[in-house]
């Protein structure tokens, strides 16, 4: 029996009390969702479902323009709006005017200059959502268009405008491995590939609500995925002290990076402190596609060689990723990218040069993956060009190269911990191929173009593709990582009962159920509430790189564990042995007074890269290979996908209905990078902002997805898991493209593949050359070089 | 305006709607029936469907006038007492849901498809579902719901 709860019933009230009437199950148990009832019901409470008596509702003015000088703001028209109690500019903010991840270069709101089209201006507050729309249209925002820089590799021009004053690059990642210049191999393969700016496209749209407190400052309950990381960017721009600023977590519809970076939270705090009212925002679809950052566009040149036995020798890749606008967290998505970029496999030589850099484009950060999909994306397509060149079988290409525990990692170090890179390969490519059909005689949904009918059976193509990639699980870069928690043991009615208590995140992953399984297995008791995060506790760190798994999960056994120590001492205390194994009966007899005990969980420290880009730089890696088979209609450039087959490095399966999930759920954000989902710009400004023109996968989209889950147990984390959240969609959509390619003969070297170059009406993208390497002052981010002041995380 | 409706079988009525404001919003904004979700208001992902006289709509596609004197059933109306909706108690049991947000169209969606094709095949169920957007889940999940859900 599982429930959610909160401290302060007033403030919070329970997101539902609705109790589960079965056993929801331990380590291991397919366990049903610990918030599957309120969720079927619609008495989930969602942070667009926040209301508060006398609450004021917010509205934002973005600019329409990607770089442009602000002449004039006039916002006496609004003022005087119906409804309206309060519009705020960059002037009203009596804290720190700027806030971001990495940096704060992010203004609260824009003064001076617009960067990226959307960027917000104005906020005000007003009694009704429609009172308030109308006001933000009766401010008059006078701009002066300023050129601007929209393409990546203009912005490394030394003529190209500056988006920063400290100019265009970000960031700029050098791995020097071995000895590329001379390396001599056999077979040499060259390949440039693109992928697209992807949309995270949460179900939920961003909000939250802030209230008024007595003290002077501020409750807010929002959509996040790291609460204290939210507060540390918040209060100073607040002008309030962090005990004055209390976050609490509201239902979240979904994240998948895009609730990494702040929204609306300043700007709700804000209006509340002014008006001593609650204020909600809740944004719409079209708002949602400018109010969070979005999965970089990547360019990328790359050259293998390898042995006539098909083992590798060198690797060089050029990366240039578009961080838009803003830092984000693209100082450690473009490290990310660097490290992968040889792939799964064990390399000698490897030579990466990766930047990032500034643009007039809309921001982008963390999506599943962060940095990942777009370098496997290319090194899959250059190991089967190598295969092809070889003339090997793809798959035996892979397993010839697979990197193994004690492999070298391009950043010099051993793997210390598991890496079961030849298994997962096995187990994929072990799963059944779905069946031959016949050409005609179907039913519509299996042709290509489904229910449009555009075939009867002629010319379609089969093609297979298959993909191996990686993932870092927790912050890399020697970041100190860590995860709080609080367990309480107590009697309720009579029946022993925990209480779990982190600031961790759940967005629908399913953290909360395995919390609750870790805490039935730890304790041996069947009932377990958890409590709705906040920050009243220390930090979780943030819901993302897979690593709540393992950090709060690592933090809610410790703390289980120092519950069970204490209950030994009361039972030896009693004179009733060592109160190990306790009965439920001995429980009760020991649970007089609640066992409490808290417990914070640290991961290995791990290293910056060095001159040479070399370090311990991840502390554990999580592998999964996928293979996507495809079937197109040659003459319309349509694709049905049949098959998607799957097999992740699980380190130990912990609940295989949530693993199942998050593979199935994660490699459909994988088929839409590759066949659909692609925010178009013109200008800087997104032409696609809604579901009517960014498509995601929908169930037709969608084929049956075969799971198997490898388990080598990670010797250095918690039960041995891994999290498996993200490296399904690292390799999805390379396998994809890959079997596209198969079915085709084309080159396909950008993602998401088009109807048009399916058919050959568009050729493959070319470049002229892959872009200077920019000089910078070393491997770090270029502002942390100029005394700029740095953000809040420190991830660099 | 004011609109008159049944909504899950009570008869409710809403005062000083805007003329253009949509179903979603008359249940949401005037009648507190927030289960019914706000995903993009375009029609295109299905997380507002409710019934109106028995038929499946995007809510947000629907005048709030359109609603007047017709009978109206939400996610909060499937349940009865404690017991769950067969639809309901299926996308738990199935593990379809994660964030959830998608999910009380899905089961509005669902149930209608079982009451014209009580035992549907897979394509069947992705032709009917495929006006349901689910970003978590990748659908597998769901589609297992929905036989759970017919064999009952």
């Amino acid at each position: 029996m599982s429930r959610y709860a909160s401290e302060n019933e007033e403030l919070a009230p329970p997101l539902s009390a609705t109790t589960l009437e079965h056993e929801a199950g331990r380590i291991g148990d397919p366990a049903e969702r610990l918030d599957g009832v309120p969720k079927v019901t619609g008495a989930f409470e969602y942070a667009s479902d926040l209301r508060r008596e006398g609450m004021l509702f917010g509205a934002t003015l973005r600019s329409p323009l990607a770089h442009a000088r602000i002449r004039r703001v006039d916002i006496a028209r609004a003022l005087a709006s119906p409804g309206v109690e309060a519009v705020l500019l960059a002037r009203d903010v009596p804290g720190k005017k700027r806030f971001g991840l990495n940096f704060d270069d992010q203004p609260v709101l824009a003064a001076g200059v617009v960067r990226y089209a959307g960027e917000p201006v104005a906020v005000l507050a007003a009694a009704s959502p429609a009172e308030a729309r109308a006001a933000v249209g009766r401010i008059v925002l006078d701009l002066e268009e300023l050129p601007g820089v929209y393409d990546m590799e203009q912005a490394l021009e030394a003529d190209a405008p500056k988006v920063h004053e400290l100019g265009n690059v970000l960031r700029h990642v050098h791995i020097d491995h071995g000895d590329v210049a001379s390396t001599r191999a056999d077979v040499w393969v060259d390949g440039y590939y693109e992928t697209a700016m992807q949309d995270q496209a949460p179900l939920g749209p961003e909000a939250g609500l802030a209230v008024p407190a007595e003290d002077g400052g501020v409750d807010l309950y929002v959509t996040t995925q790291w609460l204290h990381v939210d507060r540390e960017q918040i209060a100073p721009c607040l002008g309030l002290p962090e005990d004055r600023v209390r976050l609490h977590l509201a239902g979240v519809g979904g994240a998948f990076g895009a609730r990494e970076d702040i929204h609306s939270q300043i700007h709700a705090c804000l209006l509340a402190l002014r008006t001593s009212k609650p204020v909600k925002f809740s944004y719409g679809r079209e708002e949602s596609f400018s109010g969070h950052v979005h999965r970089h566009p990547s360019r990328i040149w790359v050259r293998h060689g390898a042995r006539r036995d098909g083992k590798l020798v060198a690797v060089s890749a050029r990366l240039l990723f578009d961080g838009g606008a803003y830092a984000s967290s693209s100082p450690a998505v473009v490290a990310n990218a660097a490290t992968f970029a040889a792939g799964p496999y064990e390399v000698p030589n490897v030579q990466v040069e990766a930047t990032v850099v500034f643009t007039n484009n809309p921001p982008c950060g963390a999506m599943r993956g962060f940095g990942a999909p777009q370098v496997c994306f290319a090194h899959e397509a250059q190991m089967d060009k190598l295969a092809r060149a070889l003339s090997l079988d793809p798959v035996e290409l892979r397993l010839r190269n697979a990197l193994a525990t004690g492999s070298v990692l391009p950043t010099g170090r051993p793997i210390a911990g598991s890496a079961p890179v030849r298994e997962v390969i096995e187990a994929c490519a072990a799963i059944p191929l779905p069946e031959p059909e016949p050409t005609s005689g179907r039913g519509a949904l299996h042709y290509p173009g489904g229910t449009g009918g555009t075939t009867r059976g002629e010319g379609l193509q089969r093609g297979v593709g298959f993909a191996v990639g990686y993932k870092n699980v927790a912050f890399s870069e020697g970041f100190d990582d860590s995860t709080a928690a609080r367990v309480t043991l107590r009697l309720d009615d009579g029946e022993p009962e925990a209480e779990v208590y982190t600031a961790a995140v759940e967005m629908g992953q399913g953290l909360y159920t395995l919390l609750a399984q870790i805490a039935r297995s730890e304790l041996g008791v069947e009932r377990v509430v958890l409590r709705q995060a906040d920050t009243l506790i220390g930090s979780a760190g943030s819901s993302s790189a897979s690593r709540q798994s393992t950090m709060a999960g690592g933090a809610v056994q410790l703390a289980c564990r120092r519950v069970r120590e204490e209950l030994s001492r009361r039972a030896r205390a009693r004179g009733a042995g060592d109160g190990e194994a306790h009965g439920l009966a001995e429980l009760r007899d020991l649970l007089d007074e609640p066992a409490t005990a808290e417990a914070v969980h640290r991961h290995r420290r791990t290293e910056r890269f060095d001159e040479r880009g070399q370090g311990d730089v991840h502390v554990y890696l999580c592998f999964a290979a996928e293979r996507a088979v495809v079937e197109v209609d040659e003459e319309l450039g349509l694709v049905r996908v049949l098959q998607v087959a799957a097999a992740v490095d699980a380190g130990r399966v912990m609940n295989p209905l949530g693993l199942a999930g998050q593979v199935e759920g994660g490699t459909a954000q994988g088929v839409g990078l590759a066949l659909m989902e692609e925010v178009q710009l013109s200008g800087g400004v997104i032409r696609n902002a809604s579901f009517t023109d960014y498509l995601i996968p929908t169930m037709l989209d969608m084929p049956p997805v075969a799971v198997r889950a490898v388990e080598y147990p990670e010797p250095e984390g918690p039960y041995g898991l891994k999290g498996i959240a993200e490296s399904p969609t690292v390799v999805a959509t390379a396998a994809v493209v890959a079997a596209l390619r198969d079915a085709t003969g084309r080159e396909l070297n950008r993602a998401p593949v088009r109807p048009e170059e399916i058919v050959g009406l568009v050729g493959p993208a070319r470049s002229a050359g892959a872009p200077a390497i920019p000089d910078v002052p070393g491997q770090e981010a270029v502002p942390s070089y100029l005394a700029m002041s740095s953000g809040q995380q420190h991830l660099m | 305006m004011r609109v008159s409706c049944t909504v899950n079988g009570r008869p409710l009525e809403a005062d000083g709607l805007g003329p253009g404001e949509s179903l979603l919003s008359l249940l949401r904004e005037h009648l507190g029936l927030l289960g019914s979700k706000n995903a993009c208001e375009q029609g295109e992902c299905g997380s507002c469907a409710v019934e109106v006289d028995g038929s499946l709509v995007c809510s947000c596609l629907v005048l709030a006038g359109q609603a007047d004197g017709r009978e109206i059933t939400t996610i909060e109306g499937l349940s009865t007492g404690d017991g769950l909706h067969p639809v309901q108690q299926a996308f738990v049991e199935a593990g379809a849901i994660q964030c959830g947000f998608c999910t009380p169209g899905l089961v509005m969606a669902t149930r209608d498809l079982l009451r014209r094709v009580p035992d549907p095949d897979d394509d069947e169920i992705r032709e009917a579902l495929a006006g349901n957007l689910c970003r978590c889940t990748g659908y597998q999940k769901i589609i297992d719901a929905v036989h759970l859900a017919a064999r009952r």
